[in-house]
């Protein structure tokens, strides 16, 4: 069966993944709530993803061993998500508040 | 250009479009739970976009682990430590947002840069279309076996500590600074009504 991958460029995919990344990263930068961080976390996550998805649909339409790797990312990203909410109620305990500039216990 | 090619570009573009103003608001959105539902949304067009991609197996996934745990997962911190408080200002913060604001978009340009001038392999080998469910599954029981293996440990690994890190179990004073980190002590003088009725 022949499934052609239509009109749509390789070069779409890897741009707006780029630009999800980007927006990420500045979020990951620049929020101050603890929460927002790991939001970034998850969309930079995403556009990683789409990219191997865009790959391994594009370039290795055979094997498509990115989808496999894509399943792992999103293995360890729930992973991840726990223990950040995890580590984040511990530090809310102990801080009584979101703000990543009151988190400097290690700091120094 | 027929009809099921139109309709794949008019599809991309509407996901490209929600995935990117979602994002945006996720970032710079005032309140967090809008960020939280729209983040939900992202995640969908993703999904959305691997089905374009004739990955129906990992868009299943994506909203199964995405939008049904990992987002449901930020809710719930959301309400746990959901807490109008007044940020303090902080020097310097307004330059700091455009100082970073200028290094993504620089590493932005870079990387939209190497999607435009690098030649890549096109066209590749056939899609193999509907396939790619069973595929998956032959990759994962042989080739990938070892990290499918790893990535059960993993998650245990993770359900423990997050289990052992956020319960409420803290020693009594804190070690560095010496106050009472009682954690019943210090809720009780917070809320004393709700932790009594608890305790009764």
């Amino acid at each position: 069966m022949e499934t052609t991958t239509g009109l749509i460029p390789l070069q779409a995919y890897l741009i707006l993944a780029s630009i999800l990344f980007c927006i990420g990263v500045w979020g990951l930068i620049n929020s101050r709530n603890a929460v927002r961080v790991l939001m970034s976390i998850e969309l930079m996550l995403n556009s990683v993803n789409i990219n191997l998805m865009a790959f391994s649909s594009y370039l290795d339409g055979d094997l498509i061993r990115g989808q496999v790797f894509t399943v792992f990312v999103i293995t360890v990203a729930a992973a991840e998500a726990a223990v950040g909410l995890a580590i984040l109620l511990s530090l809310y305990r102990n801080r009584v508040t979101v703000d990543m500039e009151s988190f400097n216990l290690l700091k120094w | 250009m027929n009809i099921a090619n139109s309709t794949e570009l008019i599809c991309f573009i509407i996901l490209g479009t929600i995935v990117i103003v979602g994002a945006l608001g996720v970032v710079f959105l005032n309140n967090i739970v809008y960020s939280a539902f729209l983040l939900g949304g992202v995640f969908m067009s993703v999904a959305g976009l691997y089905l374009l991609l004739n990955a129906s197996f990992v868009a299943a996934a994506q909203i199964l682990v995405y939008v049904g745990a990992v987002n449901v997962l930020i809710l719930f911190a959301i309400m746990l430590v959901n807490k109008r408080e007044e940020l303090k200002p902080i020097k310097g913060l307004q330059l700091r947002r455009i100082l970073s604001g200028l290094v993504c978009s620089g590493l932005l340009i870079l990387l939209i840069r190497v999607d435009l001038t690098t030649t890549w392999n096109l066209p590749g080998p056939n899609a193999i279309g509907e396939l790619s469910t069973e595929r998956i599954g032959e990759h994962l029981f042989t080739d990938y076996l070892l990290p499918f293996e790893l990535a059960s440990v993993l998650l245990l690994m993770a359900m423990i500590g997050a289990i052992v890190l956020a319960r409420r179990d803290v020693l009594v004073s804190d070690i560095g600074t010496g106050e009472s980190a009682d954690q019943i002590l210090i809720e009780k003088k917070k809320t004393p009504i709700l932790i009594d009725k608890i305790s009764q």
